[in-house]
């Protein structure tokens, strides 16, 4: 039942999960067992959210909760002659436990013996009715015995009790899992309580009463029932991570797990006897191991309740709102949160929680608001509260209100008062209970209070700054690429086209330790967050100091001292050092310092010293130290800051002292936006980076910078753009305070040996091993030799760096003079010769190996073939494509030259993510095809239109890219023409961005979702994900498979770009080598990879890559960068410029012109590489591609690689060989089953048959539930493949739908269809359309007000291109994001919405929620603004607001009557009788740039009436 | 770097030259400066690519990108650091150096490069102007001493770097100035000796000390120099001349081009050219034979000299006036170069071999004929003679390998198949603590890799001496 251990890649660490989750209640608390079938009736509708493996009849877990069914088990008690307390005095758990007899009777002796242990009394047990034939053959070989235990109460209150029987299942378990049993995995209590009690296991919803047949017994009965399906990204579900838990169930996902567990259980340390008596040490580890994040967080959760707090007050805490940056909010409730984040970080994640106590239940959703969870209440006093609506049928007549949960807010049930306690009722309660503000105001101080001691506290010593700046490894381009950049503009600085040279560990040059970490990012299991256009999630605070018991709640927990951002300025730190303060005591700070000449022993000492005198300032009751490494001179140089800081941060964490102090690091070698990450993710609470404020100041006074006018504003931008660095990274995670970054260690590093990575980075995925404490001296040494030389006089110079751009002086390039002039040469003079020097160039560096893969070679001994036999050149590119690059990134020479190409060779093309000019959809005259077979939907969903989908061979979901995975783009004003605004669906000159999530993806059902919405759209089309290779992608890329993807891409880190912030080209994600590996193997572990084509890129260049990608276990390649310069490209790296002097990355027509590329010399660049493939193939013995995928025993580790640090590399994990299941390949053989046919699309293309033949009108009306998904897409992507962009006329097609229609309803429908809906819908209503009309009201017979309660669901008219909609209620969130075409009306919306749009118009009619127009570019909305205060709601960043014209009035007008005609609406009408009032009322938001531009057009057109030409547009975006 | 829309802006400036009726009359330099603000524009058409091919272009790989900001920047200072951070004698390359980085540069690829070596020169020349030339002296002495052999531009490298780190440096020249080949084969007009001097002047500050007239070989051995010093750079140049081994060679008024070029440095220098061994293009038709750079030379100093005539002759074909395919970007372009000396006047004609030379008792004639390169081999075109009247014939057809006689032969170091000093990664020769730079070990080649050589064996010696090196 345990998931398997570590094998190869494979790491159960990486567990991801997410579902559809519910709840019903009734009100008035009257138990029925109408209420538990109620709950088993929302999970069969919920069906379609959750998962099953490659086992159909396996899912990935379904369950139940409910109230003790007392009549049930008395029934049942009584028949065998067991005599049952009162309810409420005894506790029924429901237990798992081993198949072998022998461990059963040993766990149940345990835990009865934790029952006597406790005081408390067994009155026996009993056997749950099950029947195993219900389960699916997976299910069945791991499912536990399960019985239930009785537990009477000894107890004086409830409470106590139930603390009690906390105590017995914690211990008890604890006691299994250490003992030698062989069962032990098997053992688990879901639930041990008086009050509920847990049915769940390996299930799909189905088979959940089919399983537990008591579930249906007429006594089992409840007043409350929570329901959870389960679809993992895990590859191996279990029993026990089925949910609900104990008191959530959980939808979405924890990203900041790692931290917040690691936290945890060094705050276990401070637990005391106060609140749970000698107990205390028997319910630790308060997070059980082999959990999932939702189950560490019920883990968490269940203790505070146990504790003392409610279960709302725990949420509360657990999941605060974004109270940071809402002025809007209550100072008690402000209070309340501040005061508990200083005992705790943020859970953070998109999750919808339900909760219960078994009395009250609840739901509650993140900060972001990003699952989503809707309710109804009925007149009868019934609740439902589920991820969809209508997974209930309910008559519209009997329906009293209908809403969603609002991000940050809570929704409880309490069926003792037998009534809905509102959001604000039942905080403002929780944030009465105590003086929170007052003991915020006596204890609390921030910085930023303190007053500024005088300046002798900042220590000048410009004179050394080139000798320090020197020890700490500072390049001449750290200061010109990285630093000044910041300087000026206050954020990252730009580069583009990947990075091409040496892992840390592989390079010659002497790597500062940050580099040998890679950053984690987000991606399908939980989303990225846009950290600019939604910052009012986002915060920087900071409380620092030694932290109180988490179990209790006094005055003292708030004896913090908060930081508003972790970058402290110089003289931050000098307040800090020289204030005495309550709080704060003058910090001690300890050298982090080493004499240089002792080499790794001499580091390892110091590190000891650093790890006592830590210790010893917590002993003497300090609560802030400061690590610094000022002070280096000609002996001592300086300890690379991230091992101090690590040193000590886990040496407190071992011995739990941690909590009790917080770290400050004074570092003179944190620069870069990726080092601070680095320090804070590993414990630093602060960090001062005096040098790089020195730097700064110096390169002010220079003067070579005339961007840089004073030193303070300067220093004030660079601080503001690590901040704003910070928040990036942070939010490539999902997460959202720096808080619960803090100490959360969201890295893999790549080098670095156990023996580092265990004592000083613990817990850190590090896959090959690496080097140890003496290599990373003798780096430190390098560096420190350079500072103090013994010779000569120290040179005026800083070292190159060559990082970023190529210099002989400097790092190595796999992309250098020679390869590029090598391959160019061959592609165009046909001159093989030239190939094989390139290639033997790239793929043996003479001067030491530059990738993972170079450093390995084929194990000889291979029977070679003859090379005739091997699979023709001609087959092996079709397995080729090139790579995402938009039309708009790339000149559309250079974009057609690719597609001409590889459409000549029958390999792909990647439209990149910008859409594709109709013009391309047909052949040219010469038979030459401009089309691109591989059309790719990103975030923005730039010309994803129905005959886009439709045009294609494959639909391609880029989830990240290589370059700058979990960071979204932008595209400037500059780059948009006017072809490139056609296609993009937009306005010249206006700035197009590309948000970090998918606003339709922020979860792995959510993919599932998008995947059957282009499959709906294009049948013919494969579907693929691009994924980005990170420790835990092959976990990842299970869950895709499992959403039914047809072909996996793993992209390498190093992948091009147009542009990205340079920190995230060289740091965020690994080699593909590592992806494809974990990719393969963790996908035949778990059976699926024989449904799925695998797919590498990421800097492939030769044909050897290609050979080593399919060993590892991929059977297609993709290129990008080469063909590139095979097409002329020369590496400028100014693609972000538009200054490509090649013609290629420009949309400057006089640079254009200067594209010389020719489809040939792609073409022959492509069969160049076959043949080189066909060579290796040959000499390894392989007839043909299939044959090799996955023989990663072919490969080994060369010697002799001529890298001075990557001896110690060990790939052995990488190149495990998995092994299938008999009889199943290693490559896609088996086609995924989309379940198409059942979908209700069908049933229409048939009805409207004469329209789609014969353009003749067809109406019909058919009832519609939440489990039709996408209706309309199929129908519509007919059309588009018949009719092209056009559609059909007005009215041709009009459908009728009546109940709840389910996810993506009307998605991508096209002209001349008309959808019209009574009834209500869910998530992404209208994503993508593309024309037609959509209409959506309640039904007539519904008496409650429309415009008050919710009509549809998220994310409604995402990406909508043009069309008509009209919605006569409320919308959730992020409504009309990214539209650029459609015309919308609606009644209300919640938070974020028109977020990102650039083209089309809203008419809002009633409340909004906050953060209206985030990102808005373009198009114009429209608000009926009722309370006068939208403004506060709107982010004005990128618009602003104004009354309406009188053409706007009257479009308006005429809008809204067009809405009252189509929908009845009563608002509409109302609105209309009384125009003279609404009116004045009406406002208009107008994006800035978009009125600049239009202005600019307009002018332009007066101006030259006879000449159509748009006007060069050089002011924008500049 | 530069200025990110420069190369749009700007177009590229070659550097001015003296009208050529001025400058045929004396032996000054015929390039004129540039203003800071034209120079600006220059460094501002630099497009900072992320592969700059110039880098690598140049030998030196120099830092080609990072100075041409700093000159867009007018940071002169900075520039100059930068600079000579690779090349020790940017004053030099700036005039002579055919520039490689310009052939490689990327706006070369469709656009005009961007002016690199007059940057350099530049950069070179304001650096002597204010000052920011000084001497660097190491912080301490090592205690080990260096003998270098030659004060061409390799040795003089080698002792610079040498002397910087901390060893004692003894410069050995034959001749009686220093400079080698910088002073006596390249004209006043291309390079004026000053500049050699001025840089001298700094690397006597620096400690080197030098032998001129030392007659190693003679009576300075390579063993006395082996026991004198811990390390031998030998930087003796690549001095055998290629002959013309046709009859009438013998004849008078046919001279080495090297020869011809050496008097007239020395004229200039004020030295006294006896009229003995004068070799003059006074009132004569001078005919040089080889289209390389020495020719050209040749062809300047002719004009200068006042000759009648002057008409040179390659045996290779006419190269096309754009850069052959066969040597693609960013490659040194095989194509046709129109010297400053050729701009001064005088017949060029190519694909022309040299069958006899005739005369009484003095040059009187070359009898020529036209050839064809096939498979490797020069075939007469039949029929294609011509004679031509000749008074003074140059032979500019290169070197061969340096002089074995002598120190070379002393050290007995083992030497490659074309005759030149075999050695290994760090410049050492077959025997320990003997090493090679420049031409003696690469053959015949330009200035700037004699540079990059010496630079280069001086680290080699260096680490041989002190088992690493700071340089």
């Amino acid at each position: 039942m345990p998931l398997p251990p570590r094998s190869g890649l494979y790491d159960p660490q990486f567990e991801h999960d997410a579902c559809g989750f519910g709840f019903v209640a009734q009100t008035n608390g009257q138990a029925s067992h109408d209420i538990v079938k109620k709950g088993i009736d929302i999970l069969l509708n919920l069906v379609h959210r959750g998962a099953c493996g490659c086992d159909p009849l396996t899912g990935d877990g379904a369950g139940i909760l409910i109230q003790l069914p007392d009549p049930f088990f008395r029934r049942e008690c009584e028949a065998s002659d067991v005599e049952l307390p009162e309810a409420g005095k005894y506790a029924v758990g429901c237990v798992f436990l081993p198949r072998d007899k022998h461990d059963r009777r040993r766990c149940m002796h345990i835990l009865e013996d934790k029952i006597f242990g406790t005081g408390q009394r067994l009155i026996g047990w009993r056997d749950v009715r099950v029947n195993e034939n219900a389960l699916g053959p997976m299910a069945r070989a791991s499912a536990p015995v399960i019985k239930q235990v009785f537990i009477g109460s000894t107890a004086d209150d409830e409470a106590t009790f139930e603390r009690k029987l906390f105590v017995i299942r914690k211990w008890a378990e604890r006691t299994v899992r250490e003992s030698n049993m062989a069962g032990r995995g098997s053992f688990f209590i879901p639930s041990l309580s008086s009050r509920t009690i847990v049915y769940k296991g390996l299930l799909l919803a189905e088979q959940l009463a089919a399983f537990y047949t008591e579930l249906t017994d007429p006594a089992m009965v409840s007043a409350l029932a929570m329901v959870h399906q389960r679809f993992s990204t895990n590859t191996f579900p279990t029993w026990e991570l089925a949910q609900p838990f104990r008191m959530i169930a959980h939808n979405g996902e924890i990203n900041t797990v790692r931290g917040n567990a690691a936290w945890m259980s060094a705050r276990e340390q401070l637990f005391d006897e106060e609140v749970f008596g000698e107990d205390v040490r028997q319910i630790m580890p308060i997070i059980a191991p082999g959990g999932s994040d939702s189950a560490q967080l019920d883990n968490v959760a269940e203790l505070l309740v146990h504790a003392g707090r409610s279960l709302p007050h725990v949420m509360m805490m657990l999941v605060p709102e974004a109270w940071q940056n809402d002025d809007q909010m209550s100072q008690r409730k402000r209070d309340f949160y501040e005061y508990h984040s200083c005992l705790i970080e943020p859970w953070d994640g998109p999750a919808a929680l339900s909760f219960t106590d078994g009395k009250r239940i609840g739901g509650i959703l993140d900060r972001n608001g990003l699952r989503p969870a809707r309710w109804t209440v009925t007149k009868d006093g019934l609740v439902v509260v589920a991820s969809e609506t209508g997974v209930l049928d309910i008559p519209p007549e009997n329906v009293e209100r209908k809403g969603r949960l609002e991000p940050g807010r809570m929704f409880l049930v309490d069926t003792e008062a037998g009534r809905i306690v509102e959001d604000e009722e039942i905080k403002d309660e929780i944030a009465r209970r105590k003086p929170y503000g007052r003991w915020l105001r006596e204890n609390k101080i921030a910085l930023s209070e303190i007053d500024a001691s005088p300046p002798t506290a900042t220590r000048r010593e410009h004179a050394s700054l080139l000798q320090r700046q020197k020890a700490f490894g500072y390049t001449e381009e750290d200061l010109r690429l990285l630093m000044a950049p910041m300087a000026e503009k206050g954020e990252e600085a730009t580069g583009s086209m990947g990075t091409d040279t040496p892992l840390a560990v592989l390079s010659d040059e002497p790597q500062l330790l940050f580099n040998y970490f890679k950053q984690h990012f987000a991606q399908v299991t939980n989303p990225a967050i846009d950290p600019i256009r939604e910052e009012l999630v986002m915060s920087l605070k900071q409380y620092i100091g030694g932290e109180a018991q988490l179990l209790l709640e006094l005055p003292d927990h708030a004896q913090m001292l908060e930081l508003e951002r972790p970058v402290l300025t110089n003289t931050d730190i000098a307040k800090l050092r020289e204030t005495h303060l309550q709080q704060v005591r003058q910090p001690p700070t300890l050298k982090m310092l080493y004499p240089v000449a002792e080499g790794g022993a001499g580091l390892k000492a110091a590190l000891d010293e650093l790890c006592r005198l830590a210790s010893q300032a917590v002993h003497e009751g300090q609560s802030l130290v400061i690590l610094s490494d000022r002070g280096s001179n000609a002996e001592y140089a300086p300890v690379p800051s991230l091992l101090g800081l690590g040193a000590v941060h886990h040496h407190l964490m071992r011995n739990g002292t941690r909590m009790r102090i917080g770290i400050i690091v004074e570092t003179g070698e944190a620069r870069e936006v990726h080092h601070f990450a680095l320090l804070v993710g590993y414990g630093a609470g602060a960090v001062n980076p005096y040098l790089a404020f020195e730097t700064i100041d110096h390169l002010v006074s220079s003067g070579s910078y005339p961007g840089l006018k004073d030193p303070e504003t300067a220093r004030k931008k660079y601080v503001k753009a690590l901040d704003k660095g910070l928040l990036k990274v942070m939010s490539k995670m999902g997460i959202s305070t720096v808080q619960s970054y803090h100490g959360a260690q969201i890295f893999e590093a790549i080098g670095l040996s156990p023996e580092v990575i265990d004592r000083y980075f613990t817990g850190t995925a590090s896959r090959i091993s690496g080097i140890d404490l003496d290599v990373i001296a003798e780096e430190c040494r390098r560096r420190h030799q350079k500072a103090y030389p013994q010779v000569t006089q120290p040179s005026p110079l800083l070292e190159l760096g060559g990082q970023y751009h190529f210099r002989a002086q400097g790092e190595r390039h796999l992309w250098n003079p020679t390869t590029v002039a090598k391959l160019q040469h061959a592609v165009r003079a046909e001159d093989a010769k030239s190939y094989e020097e390139y290639s033997r160039a790239i793929n043996t560096a003479a001067d030491g190996a530059i990738t993972l893969r170079g450093l390995w070679e084929f194990v000889p001994g291979s029977l070679p073939v003859p090379l005739e036999e091997v699979e023709p050149a001609t087959e092996i590119v079709r397995r080729f494509a090139t790579g995402a690059m938009s039309f708009g990134s790339i000149s559309a020479e250079a974009h057609e030259n690719l597609a001409i190409a590889m459409n000549r060779i029958g390999g792909k093309s990647n439209t990149g993510e910008g859409g594709e000019r109709e013009e391309r959809y047909t052949r040219d005259p010469n038979g030459d095809w401009r089309r691109s077979a591989i059309k790719q939907v990103a975030s923005a969903r730039f010309g994803v239109t129905t005959d886009y989908l439709v045009n294609a061979d494959e639909l391609q979901i880029k989830v990240a890219q290589g370059a700058k995975p979990g960071e979204g783009g932008q595209l400037p004003g500059h780059k948009v023409d006017a072809i490139i605004a056609k296609t993009r669906h937009s306005t010249p000159g206006v700035t197009l961005i590309s948000p970090p999530p998918h606003h339709d993806i922020y979860s792995i059902e959510d993919l599932a979702q998008l995947i059957f919405d282009l499959k709906m759209t294009n049948p013919r089309a494969r579907i693929s994900v691009k994924l980005v290779a990170e420790a835990g992608v092959g976990t990842v890329a299970a869950g895709v498979a499992k959403a039914h993807a047809d072909v996996i891409l793993i992209a390498g880190h190093d992948g091009g770009t147009g542009a990205s912030p340079l920190t995230s080209i060289k740091h965020a994600g690994v080699p593909w080598e590592l992806g494809i590996a974990e990719t393969h193997q963790t996908l035949v572990n778990n059976d699926l990879r024989s449904r799925v084509v695998l797919q590498a890129d990421g800097q492939m260049r030769t044909g050897r890559d290609v050979i080593i990608a399919a060993l590892l276990g991929a059977e297609e390649f993709g290129f990008a960068t080469a063909p590139l310069v095979a097409s002329g490209c020369i590496m400028m790296r100014k693609c972000h410029l538009n200054t490509c002097p090649v013609g290629i990355a420009t949309q400057d027509p006089v640079l254009r012109q200067k594209f010389s590329g020719k489809p040939e010399h792609v073409i022959r660049f492509m069969f160049y590489v076959a043949e080189e493939v066909r060579t290796l193939m040959a000499s390894l013995g392989f007839r043909t591609m299939n044959e090799m995928v996955g023989r990663a025993d072919k490969l080994r580790t060369r010697t002799g690689s001529g890298n001075w640090k990557a001896e110690r590399l060990d790939f052995s994990d990488v190149l495990h060989v998995a092994a299938p299941r008999p009889g199943v390949g290693l490559y896609k053989c088996i086609p995924q089953d989309h379940g198409l046919e059942k979908a209700l699309d069908n049933k229409l293309l048939e009805l409207c048959e004469p329209a789609l033949a014969r353009k003749e009108r067809v109406s019909h009306s058919l009832p519609i539930k939440n489990v039709d998904r996408t209706v309309g897409a199929m129908l519509a992507g007919e059309v588009a493949r018949r009719y092209g962009r056009n559609g059909l006329p007005p009215g041709t097609i009009e459908l009728h739908f009546q109940g709840s229609a389910g996810q993506s309803f009307g998605a991508f429908i096209t002209n001349g269809i008309t959808l019209e809906l009574e009834g209500d819908g869910n998530d992404y209503v209208g994503k993508g359309m593309a024309g037609g009309t959509i209409v959506v009201r309640a039904p007539e017979t519904a008496t409650f007000r429309a415009e008050e309660n919710i009509l549809i669901g998220n994310v409604a008219l995402y990406g909508a291109t043009s069309g008509k909609a009209f919605f006569a209620g409320r919308a959730g969130e992020r409504f009309s994001v990214r539209n650029s075409g459609a015309t919308a009306v609606v009644e209300g919306v919640g938070d974020h919405c028109c977020e990102y749009m650039t083209g089309g118009r809203v008419l809002v009619l009633g409340r909004t929620g906050r953060n209206f127009a985030a990102g808005m570019s373009g198009g114009y909305a429209y608000v009926f603004d009722e309370t006068g205060d939208f403004e506060k709601r709107c982010n004005l960043g990128m618009v602003e607001l104004e009354a309406l014209s009188p053409e706007d009035a009257a479009f308006v007008a005429a809008l809204i009557e067009e809405h009252r005609d189509q929908t009845g609406s009563r608002r509409a009408a109302s609105l209309l009788s009384d125009w003279e009032k609404t009116l004045p009322r009406m406002l208009k938001v107008v994006p800035l740039e978009y009125r600049r531009v239009l202005e600019e057009l307009s002018r332009a057109r007066e101006k030259s009436a006879t000449s159509h030409a748009l006007p060069v547009l050089q002011t924008a975006g500049k | 770097m530069g200025k990110v829309t420069g190369f749009l802006e700007f177009e590229r400036t070659d550097p001015s030259k003296r009208a050529v009726t001025e400058r045929v009359r004396d032996y000054r330099e015929f390039e004129l400066p540039i203003v800071q603000e034209e120079l600006a524009k220059q460094g501002a058409r630099c497009m900072d690519c992320g592969i700059p091919f110039c880098n690598t272009g140049c030998p030196l790989g120099n830092l080609i990108p990072d100075w041409n900001d700093h000159v867009y920047k007018n940071e002169a200072k900075l520039a100059s650091i930068s600079l000579h951070s690779t090349n020790n004698f940017p004053e030099v390359t700036g005039r002579i150096c055919p520039a490689p980085c310009e052939a490689a540069c990327v706006l070369g690829i469709n656009d005009d490069p961007v002016s690199i070596k007059l940057v350099e020169r530049s950069i070179a020349d304001r650096a002597f102007a204010e000052n920011f030339v000084q001497p660097i002296l190491p912080k301490s002495k090592t205690g080990k001493t260096v003998a270098v052999v030659g004060s061409g531009p390799a040795g003089l490298a080698a002792a610079q770097q040498l002397a910087r780190v901390g060893h004692s440096v003894t410069l050995y020249e034959r001749d009686d100035r220093l400079g080698g080949l910088l002073t006596y084969g390249i004209p006043d007009f291309k390079l004026e000796k000053s500049l050699v001097e001025r840089r001298i002047e700094q690397m006597r500050a620096e400690g080197v000390e030098f032998r001129t007239s030392a007659d190693v070989g003679g009576s300075i051995t390579g063993q006395d120099l082996r026991a004198k010093h811990d390390a031998v750079l030998l930087a003796i140049g690549s001095r055998k001349p290629r002959d013309l081994p046709v009859p009438g060679r013998e004849l008078p008024g046919i001279h080495y081009a090297m020869d011809f070029l050496t008097q007239q440095n020395r004229r200039v220098a004020g030295d006294t050219v006896p009229d003995a061994g004068a070799i003059l293009a006074t009132g004569k038709n001078v005919i040089v034979i080889g289209g390389g750079d020495t020719g050209s030379d040749c062809i300047g100093t002719s004009h200068r000299q006042g000759a009648k005539s002057v008409t040179s002759f390659e045996i290779m074909p006419r190269p096309p006036e754009e850069r052959a395919a066969a040597t693609p970007w960013p490659q040194w372009p095989l194509m046709l170069r129109t010297s400053s000396s050729h701009e001064e006047g005088g017949a060029r004609d190519w694909s022309v071999s040299t069958e006899r030379i005739t005369g009484n008792g003095r040059v009187e004639a070359l009898h020529c004929v036209r050839v064809e390169f096939r498979a490797g081999k020069f075939e007469r075109v039949a029929g294609s003679e011509f004679t031509l009247p000749a008074d003074l014939v140059l032979l500019a057809m290169g070197f061969v390998h340096p002089e074995r006689e002598g120190v070379v032969e002393q050290l007995g170091v083992e030497l490659d198949a074309r005759g030149n000093v075999r050695i290994d990664k760090a410049f050492m020769s077959s025997v320990p603590g003997v090493f090679a730079a420049g031409d003696c070990q690469r053959g015949q080649s330009l200035v700037v890799w004699a540079i990059a050589d010496g630079r280069r064996a001086a680290r080699g010696v260096d680490q041989y001496l002190m088992g690493h090196s700071e340089l």
